[in-house]
């Protein structure tokens, strides 16, 4: 057990899962030499050759098709997207060949797609997006996004053991801000499981990613019980661990970094709506980003990221409702 | 003409057996601005469904009662004009000890014209959210709370609420229920006391006699067994006002009389032949269509005379006759989803055109849902006409109290076996109808029955050209 940021989690369940198997590989722009955009990678090339991790060319179609077709031949690639917003580049490769193929003809397509997502340090529009609700819309994919280093290392190893394509939202404003107790050995988090981030009895508020914490900071801000649920992952997701909480506290917040329309959190209140109706003791309340990119400026973009005292007010109304 | 003082829009009477009625929907705001008869409000009772129109002009100043709850006929609804509330809306619960406190206010504002704060007043116009108990029943009760409260037998009017405007929530009422609450009470908010039951009337009545019902604690009231969610392939919908008083009505009718059903065949050929006659002068010099069912109003009344237990009613242990009918007829709603029957008062001294205009008349506002719940109280025989779908038979359900009930059915040409002036028989194509009595066997005997649509159906068959 060792204290590990967020990021060297994430390093650490990649080096681990590639020491222990020959077919994990990892492809991506800069991955190699460079170490990565961000250093997820560094050292990876010296311990595991340039065949083990290849510098692919400035093409998210060609790595994202690579990746599946290796995958389809037996091998267990990890892809890193400098940035998630790029994804969108690879789209046809993910979602009409890799979600379907499956379904389609039976065979595995076990990639790992790694994606820096997130905002909260002027990245602007092309480099601050949280785009998993694009992709929880994907039958055939799994999107994990997990909060804390201990979950990123186990939900990294578990996405490269799944036999589906498995999309790796990891928030770069957690990478080197986050620290935490990490184990040293081998282990999995369970994909599809949510955690009590904090346990409460008035109020939950359901939400992933790095909104985890913007949620804890709330929580100091207002005179009530706040219980916090970490989905960790949003496809599939863990309906009941969210419907045991409303059920405890029936007031609701569902909290995402992401924009609101079509937003992951709309499919959580319909559900709870449906669900837990006559458990409610409140409307279920939605914080999102608003409908517009990210901005820039640092002010824009701090108004537009959710933040602890909005977070609080919201909290405040449900808990006096 | 705008008013300065306050002017109450209070729950209608919608004929006399109504005795409360639900707030369907508000037409306008409090602010908004209304003209005197302008619709206000639209209320469901069982008998009908109309709208209300505001009774002067002025502005909206509050609202008391929201949509869908249901409140007993004078309960004060809204105000129009006046001075508007300082702080919340007024809780203007009908409670009996709340009501003298609303009409001293109202009062005080028409002396007091336009003075911005007629003194005293014991105002229930309270901002703070104390446990305002006249006024937390009326406010929204969230799911989990009415959940509770049906699992408890509790009525949530009796806990006070610490919520958004008194508002009962789920911790409130879970601490009524910790606290021992007893079930659905009348006033004083005090569970220890009413949970020991308290002997008022000690055994007062027979030995069956339930224990007082405050003693009763219904051991979490099982929620109905119709609540629940919908299987694959199902879709629920909550019944209306108007189904829900169909199924109770039918229900109780089935349950009181002894229905019978006798029927006969009756030849229309005559009544065919005047009614294409009178078709056309009725249309230009009235504009009124006689139909069959205005012909058939007209014999029925007519032979109803002779058989006065038909038009009667069982009362008690008295037998009720009349000297006069009130006809029902049982028209369709325009979209199929109900059915009211209205009738025609005195009927029996309508002519074949009062008849014919009345019965058209009187359909036209059913469907518009125009009728005024007079319209469909006091019947005393009714007929129902599902031939027009070309059905030749039926058993319709009586309407209560009533002791009969006609049905008429599609008039087909059919070959029929007449006998000519010789005596002798022969085959002929005739126009010919169904006619069935359900009456009530308590009353009336098949023997009178049998009596009553064979004079019927001699009456329509011996039709003459200058009958009317």
């Amino acid at each position: 057990m060792a204290e590990k940021t967020y990021l060297q989690a994430i390093s650490d369940g990649l080096r681990t899962e590639m020491r222990r198997d020959n077919r994990v590989f990892v492809l991506g722009e800069d991955v190699g030499v460079y170490g990565g955009a961000f250093k997820v990678t560094l050292g990876f090339q010296e311990e595991f050759g340039s065949w083990r991790v290849i510098d692919a060319p400035l093409s998210e179609t060609a790595i994202v098709a690579g990746a599946t077709g290796a995958a389809m031949m037996g091998l267990r690639p990890v892809a890193e997207m400098q940035f998630a917003d790029f994804v969108s580049c690879a789209w046809d490769h993910l979602v009409t060949v890799a979600a379907k193929q499956r379904w389609r003809a039976g065979t595995p397509v076990p990639i790992v797609l790694r994606l820096p997502s997130g905002g909260g340090f002027s990245g602007g529009p092309f480099h601050s997006q949280n785009p998993e609700s694009s992709f929880a819309h994907i039958p055939g994919l799994k999107c994990v996004c997990p909060a804390t280093p201990e979950d990123a290392k186990g939900l990294m190893i578990s996405a490269i053991e799944d036999p589906n394509p498995v999309l790796f939202f990891e928030h770069k404003h957690l990478y080197r801000r986050i620290k935490g107790e990490v184990p040293d050995e081998r282990y999995t988090t369970p994909i599809g499981k949510a955690r009590v981030h904090q346990e409460g009895d008035d109020v939950s508020v359901i939400t992933w990613g790095a909104m985890v914490y913007t949620a804890e900071e709330a929580a100091k801000l207002v005179d009530a019980s706040v219980e916090i649920i970490d989905l960790r992952t949003v496809l599939p997701w863990d309906k009941q661990a969210v419907l045991d909480s409303v059920r405890k506290t029936s007031k609701v917040l569902v909290l995402h970094e992401d924009t609101r329309t079509g937003g992951f959190g709309g499919e959580i209140a319909a559900t709870i709506a449906e669900e837990a109706f006559e458990d409610l003791d409140a409307p279920v309340r939605r914080v999102t980003a608003p409908d517009t990119p990210v901005p820039f400026s640092p002010v824009l973009e701090k108004a537009f990221i959710p933040q602890a005292e909005g977070v609080a007010n919201a909290l405040k109304e449900l808990i006096s409702y | 003409m705008a008013t300065n003082t306050a002017v109450d829009v209070v729950m209608p009477q919608m004929g006399v057996s109504v005795s409360e009625g639900t707030i369907t929907k508000w037409s306008k705001s409090v602010g908004d601005t209304i003209e005197a008869d302008e619709t206000l409000l639209e209320i469901s009772t069982d008998k009908v469904d109309t709208e209300v129109p505001s009774p002067a002009s002025g502005v909206v100043t509050e609202i008391l009662v929201q949509e869908g709850e249901t409140v007993e006929v004078g309960t004060v609804l809204a105000r129009i004009g006046g001075e508007a509330p300082a702080a919340a809306p007024a809780p203007a619960a009908p409670e009996p000890a709340t009501q003298p406190a609303a009409e001293e206010a109202t009062a005080a504002a028409t002396e007091g014209q336009a003075a911005p704060e007629p003194e005293p007043t014991p105002a229930p116009a309270a901002h703070a959210p104390q446990p305002a108990a006249a006024d937390n029943g009326k406010a929204f009760v969230s799911p989990v709370v009415a959940r509770i409260a049906a699992e408890h037998g509790i009525d949530p009017t009796q806990v006070p609420g610490t919520g958004t405007g008194g508002r009962v929530t789920k911790k409130d009422i879970v601490a009524f229920v910790e606290a021992g609450a007893s079930p659905a009470q009348p006033p004083a908010p005090e569970p220890q006391a009413q949970s020991t039951p308290e002997p008022a009337q000690p055994v007062a009545s027979a030995p069956a006699a339930a224990p007082a019902p405050s003693a009763a604690k219904p051991a979490a009231a099982p929620i109905p067994a119709t609540v629940g969610s919908a299987q694959a392939g199902e879709t629920l919908e909550p019944m209306s006002a108007m189904r829900r008083g169909i199924a109770e009505h039918m229900r109780r009718s089935l349950d009181t009389s002894a229905h019978v059903t006798s029927a006969i065949e009756v030849d229309m050929t005559r009544v065919v032949q005047i009614r294409e006659k009178l078709k056309k002068e009725y249309q230009a010099a009235y504009g009124v269509n006689p139909t069959y069912l205005a012909f058939i109003a007209r014999a029925t009344i007519e032979t109803l005379r002779d058989y006065p237990w038909v038009n009667g009613e069982l009362r008690g242990d008295q037998i009720v006759t009349r000297n006069y009918v009130n006809l029902g007829f049982a028209v369709e709603l325009a979209d199929g989803k109900g059915l009211i029957v209205p009738n025609l008062k005195n009927a029996e001294t309508l002519n074949l055109l009062g008849m014919a205009k009345g019965i058209a008349e009187i359909a036209k506002r059913a469907r518009d849902k125009k009728l005024t719940p007079d319209d469909v109280a006091g019947g005393s025989f009714t007929i129902t006409n599902p031939g027009g779908y070309g059905t030749f038979h039926g058993t319709p359900v009586i309407s209560q109290p009533q002791a009969g009930i006609l049905g008429t059915y599609a008039i087909v040409k059919r070959p029929w076996v007449i006998t000519d002036e010789d005596g002798a028989d022969a085959i002929a194509i005739r126009s010919m109808m169904n006619l069935t009595l359900t009456y009530d066997h308590r009353l009336v005997d098949g023997a009178y029955a049998g009596r009553f649509l064979r004079d019927l159906r001699e009456r329509l068959q011996g039709w003459g050209e200058t009958d009317y």
